[in-house]
Formats: structure tokens, sequence, C-alpha cells
């Protein structure tokens, strides 16, 4: 390589050309930044937007509905109707299953309305207890004491050909899609 | 000797680093901050390093998926030579971690060390504490059990009450609908990558900073701190009176740090890894979850607060608390240092930890939940079936099969709910005690469905003979008066 002389450059029209290059390079590397910001902020979100256009929930079959002798409530579980082939036993979820009579039922997330630890049903003195922090619900889901604020989260059923199904896919949260199906319970005494 | 020697100088002639690093170990401390009080500092840093080590060797094994990390850390523990061990220094070394960063941080308030000109250091001290809670968190995901999985659905449940935008929260934290595969992946990333790589980065900000400011001097009442001179005046003392951090105080700090590591090697050799408890499956619904030690105090708030004040106090008061936090030393700039003449400082530390220690000690044995097995594990005792009647001891048998030892003790043994009745019919009347049943309140559910009116008159029968033997049961003694009025003899109630 040949040595150029150094020509001491005259400094106005050697600024603006450099800072033109600068200015060029900054918007350049802010174009390559937001070409890349779109797919890694639909990448990031994907689980709120794929929820988005049809929603998590789908009806998923809980069993025959003789399963569920009447007056009685029973434990039932099912596959979330979405699943990954890496999520082991997690996608299996338990509900509580209430046959009031022929094929009127309730059926109830395992999980408190208060922060979600699973309810067990006590037939003998008719309630749901929870082991957190100790809420209780009657046995129509309904607030009986405790922290919870509201009734259980109850998922809507159908019953066909002798096969109940419920809309599942969704932790049941105070904010999900679930709690706002049913809505809010007042307290019975 | 020689050979060794020549490479370190070729090395540091392309490096340049042996000159700043002699600078940095031997800038001079003023010679009273050489204490014992001043160890904690370092020993988080080491607590870090620990974490750090036994984490990558955890990673060697670990399988960060739903379907396999419960096996993998049964594998940890039972099959791979001294996986427990890695796994126990690694689940103490993060209690102890939280510990220390909280003894570090009342030290350094009690001192004065986050006044002028130490704001910054103590803003990203703040940041760091809130990190290493994450880690915590977060690592108690890893832990990838029943206790986990619960854990993960209380955040959801916290985070879906977050005004509008909870629920995209949650799918964003869970990464899905529900607590499945996505979700530990995700969280394995922010405790392995995210997480970890900003505590690099403001760990080393944070002593960058204490290298550049200068240690806090030890204080003294009286010695006031003014933003004009105090630099100055601690410049003074360091030239005058000041000592090389290498060796004059960094030896404490090398004790300390071997004493913790082996106090974390010895917690852990004697108590063993944490868990992992019951398999992560949600169909498994026989187990009460619990939080590790550092949430302890919030799931009691969680239980004791008053329902309708719970979501406001969950969202608001954190972000005040972190606020505040960073905010303190803007506030408090300048004064005393010495907690000697700060007497507030040292009443708001004593409060603080007398509420977070309280709350930890009741969710030790959570006296809130109902034991779920009291009705069909704790017998009512003989003495209180003793020369009862047959409908007296048929009520113990409802109290018994209605679950009432779930939230009531007697004897001393079933729930702590509700009161313990050993003593019940001293403070209710039969009325009382009948409308109590059926009717429930005070945080009783109502039986009054549940119950067919023989069932509770034997109940309330029974229930009428609990009192102590030198006490007599309460009685509505306005009804008796005009009971004995109308009929000479006391009618049979119905």
């Amino acid at each position: 390589m040949t040595t150029k002389p150094v020509i001491p450059p005259s400094t106005e029209t050697a600024l603006s050309r450099r800072g033109f290059f600068m200015t060029l390079g900054i918007l350049f590397n802010g174009f390559a930044a937001m070409v890349l910001a779109v797919p890694i902020v639909r990448f990031l979100s994907s689980s709120i937007t794929r929820g988005r256009a049809n929603g998590y929930l789908s009806w998923v079959p809980l069993g025959n509905v003789s399963n569920f002798p009447e007056g009685e409530t029973r434990l039932a579980t099912f596959r979330n109707p979405n699943v990954m082939p890496t999520d082991g036993k997690t996608v299996d979820t338990a509900c509580w299953v209430r046959r009031v009579a022929g094929d009127q039922f309730q059926v109830f997330a395992i999980n408190c309305a208060h922060l979600g630890c699973p309810v067990r049903w006590f037939p003998q003195s008719g309630l749901f207890m929870c082991p957190c922090h100790g809420g209780a619900y009657y046995r129509d889901g309904s607030r009986a004491s405790g922290p919870p604020e509201r009734g259980l989260f109850e998922y809507p059923y159908k019953v066909e050909s002798g096969l109940i199904t419920i809309q599942a896919g969704e932790l049941p949260t105070p904010g999900s899609a679930i709690a706002s199906l049913t809505g809010e319970k007042p307290p019975c005494a | 000797m020689r050979v060794i020697t020549k490479i370190g100088e070729w090395i540091d002639h392309r490096l340049q680093l042996a000159a700043p690093i002699r600078e940095a170990a031997e800038h001079p401390v003023p010679r009273n901050t050489a204490s014992w009080f001043y160890v904690f500092g370092s020993a988080a840093l080491t607590v870090f390093i620990i974490q750090l080590v036994t984490g990558i060797l955890l990673a060697l094994i670990y399988v960060p998926s739903a379907g396999e990390a419960w096996s993998s850390l049964q594998a940890l523990n039972h099959q791979v030579v001294l996986g427990w061990f890695i796994r126990a220094m690694h689940g103490w070394g993060s209690n102890f971690m939280v510990a220390i960063v909280l003894i570090h941080m009342v030290q350094v308030f009690l001192f004065g060390a986050h006044k002028y000109p130490r704001e910054l250091t103590w803003v990203i001290g703040v940041f760091l504490l809130l990190m290493t809670l994450g880690m915590a968190f977060t690592g108690q995901v890893m832990r990838f059990d029943q206790d986990a999985y619960w854990g993960l659905g209380i955040g959801a449940s916290i985070a879906s009450r977050v005004p509008i935008v909870g629920p995209a929260v949650v799918k964003l934290m869970l990464g899905g609908p529900i607590i499945a595969g996505a979700t530990l992946s995700r969280f394995f990333a922010l405790h392995v990558f995210v997480i970890p790589g900003l505590l690099i980065g403001f760990v080393c900000l944070h002593v960058l900073m204490v290298l550049k400011l200068g240690i806090n001097e030890w204080p003294m009442p009286g010695r006031i701190v003014k933003r004009a001179t105090y630099e100055a005046e601690y410049h003074e003392m360091t030239r005058k009176e000041g000592a090389p951090f290498v060796p004059y105080a960094v030896w404490k700090d090398m004790f300390f740090a071997a004493f913790i590591i082996l106090a974390i090697a010895v917690c852990a050799f004697y108590f063993g890894p944490f868990g992992p408890t019951g398999q992560p499956d949600p169909t498994i619904i026989q187990t009460a979850p619990k939080p590790d030690y550092f949430f302890l105090w919030l799931y009691a708030l969680l239980s004791l607060l008053p329902p309708s004040l719970e979501t406001p106090f969950l969202l608001i008061v954190p972000p005040l608390v972190i606020l505040g936090l960073i905010l303190l030393p803007f506030l408090s700039g300048e004064g005393e240092k010495s907690w000697k003449r700060r007497p507030i400082a040292v009443i708001t530390v004593l409060m603080i930890a007398i509420t977070l220690g309280t709350f930890t000690h009741l969710a030790q044995f959570t006296p809130w939940s109902p034991h779920m097995n009291a009705w069909s594990g704790d017998a009512v005792p003989d003495r209180y079936i003793h020369g009862t009647t047959a409908l007296e001891r048929q009520g113990a048998l409802v109290f018994q099969v209605k679950q009432c030892r779930n939230c009531h003790s007697i004897g001393d043994t079933g729930g702590q709910r509700g009161p313990a009745l050993d003593s019940v019919a001293v403070r209710l009347t039969r009325d009382q005690l009948i409308r109590q049943v059926i009717q429930g309140g005070g945080n009783m559910p109502a039986y009054g469905n549940n119950l067919s009116p023989a069932e509770t008159t034997a109940l309330v029968a029974f229930l009428e003979t609990l009192h102590p033997a030198t006490q007599s049961p309460a009685r509505d003694a306005a009804r008796d008066l005009v009971l004995n009025e109308h009929n000479p003899k006391p009618a049979s109630q119905p």
C-alpha cells in the first residue's frame, strides 16, 4: 500500500462529510435494529397473541355422565388442549365435577379463587377447603370463608349423547377468560 | 521462578493490567474500616461466586424440561456421585445469599454509607437485592416439584390482578395459557442467563464505585456529612491516617469469606439438598404448597390481610417500597451517619426485622390453614367423652365426622383456623351455639344445609359439655328468668 501524504483537511468540509456518514451509519443501524425488532417482539409476545385470535379455550371431554353419580362431587382429570412436546405431566389437569341432578352439572376449577392452590372436597361437611391460606367454599362453589373474594371458578359444560365436555385450556386466575365466563356468585348462607 | 516472572512480565507488557490492579488493591482506606462489621459485602460476593460455580455444575446434569426436570433432580440426588452435595450447596448458598445481602444492606444503612457521595452505590445495591430475590424465586421454580408448580400458580394469580394488562402478563410469564414446558424453559433462561448476566454487570459497577469513592469511614457521632466538604475531608483522612486495603483490611474479609463457605458446606452436608417434593403433576392434589423461607413472610401476609385490602396492597405496596429504597439516599443524603444519632433509622430497621420475623415464624406452622386430616387422624380425647350421655357421644361423632376438627382444636390437637373449643360452653350459650353452627359467621362456614336437626341437636349437646370442671357453662340469664316466670318448672326445650 502506498502511503499518501496526510493532508490536513479543511475542518468544515471533512466534518460534514464524516458527520454525514456517521449519521447515515446510525440511521442504517437503526433500520437494521427495527428490522430485527419486529420478529423478536413477535416471538416474545407470541404466548399472548396466539391466544387472541381464537382463544386458548376449546371443548374437552371429561367422560361419561354415568361416571358421576347424582348429588355427588367427584374429581375428574382432563388433558389440556394445547400441548407442547416438553410439557410432561403438567398438561394433565384436575377439576371437581358436581352432578346436581340429571344433566345439570357444575364443573369447578381445582384452583382456589384466592391464589390458585388446589382445593379439596370434603363430602361429609359439604365444603371445599384450600390448604394454602384457608379459603373454604360451599358445595355449589360459592365462597364460605377465608381470603377468597369470590366463589370457585366454573368451567362452562355441555352434555351430549351421555358425554360431558367442558370448555377449558387456560389456567383459571382472577383475570383469565374462565373467570369472566361464569361471573361472580353471590355468597350464599 | 525466573521463568514465571518473565512470562508474567511478557503478558503484562501487552495487557498492562498489573499496575491498575496493584493500585486498586493498595488504595488507602480509613484505618477504622478494617472491621468485622465491614465484611458482609465481600461475603455476598463470595456466596455469589459459590452460586455461579455450583450452578454451572448442576447445569451439567439438570434438564430444563417440564417432563424431565424432576427426574433429573432425582438423578442428581441419588445417582450422580455427590450430586446431592452440589444441590445442597446451591440451595443453602441461596439461603445464605439472601440473608447476607440483607445483613449487608442493614449494616450499610445503619452506618450511613448510603449518604453523599455514595447514593448511586446504594441504588445499584437495591437493584442487586431485587435481582437476588429474583434468583431466589426463579431458583425455586428450577426445583420443578409440587411446590414449584403451585408457587407459579400463586405468582400467576397475583400477576393476573394487575388492572387491564393482568391476563397478558400471566401469559407472558407462563409462556402460554397454563403452567407447562414453556414456563420452566423461560424461568430457566431468566435464572441462568438473564438475571445472572445483569447481576455480574451490576456487581462490577457496585465494586467499581466502592473503589472510586472509597469505603465508607467508621461513622462518628457528630461528624456531619456536607456535600461541600465531605470529599475533601475524606481524602484528607485517608491521606493522613489511611492504610492500604491489602493487606491491612482484606484479611478479615478473607477469613469471613472462608468461614461462610465452610458454613454453607456444613449446612449442605448435614441438612442435605432441598427436595424435590412430589412430582409436578397437577392431578395430584393432596399437597400443601409452601414457598422457601425468604418468601414465607409474604405467604403469611396473604393469609392475614383482609380480603378487600389484598389486591391494592399487592399492587401498590411493593412499588412504593422499592421507590422508597431508591429515593432514600436522595432524601437523607447529608447529616449524621452514626446510628447512635439516628434513632428513627434504628427503630425502622427493628420494626421491619420484627415484622418480617413474626410473619416468617407464623408461616412455619400456618395457623390459618385447615388441618386437612385432623378429622380422620386425631381422635376426640377420652376425657371429653368420659361419663357423657348417648346424645352427647353422638354429638362427638358428628363433631368428628363433619370435620370440625380441621379448623377447631380440642385437647390441643386439630386446626387453628377457628378458636379452640375446649371451653366453648363457657363462652357461648346453647342458643348461641346453635346459631353459630347453622348460620356460621365470623369466618366460619354455615352448616345449616349440611346438618340434619338431629345432628345439630347432638352436636350442640356435645359442645355444651366442653367446659372446665371448675367453670359452669354460659347461660342466658334473662331467658331463664322469663321461662321460670311463665312455667314454674322449666319446660323441656325443643
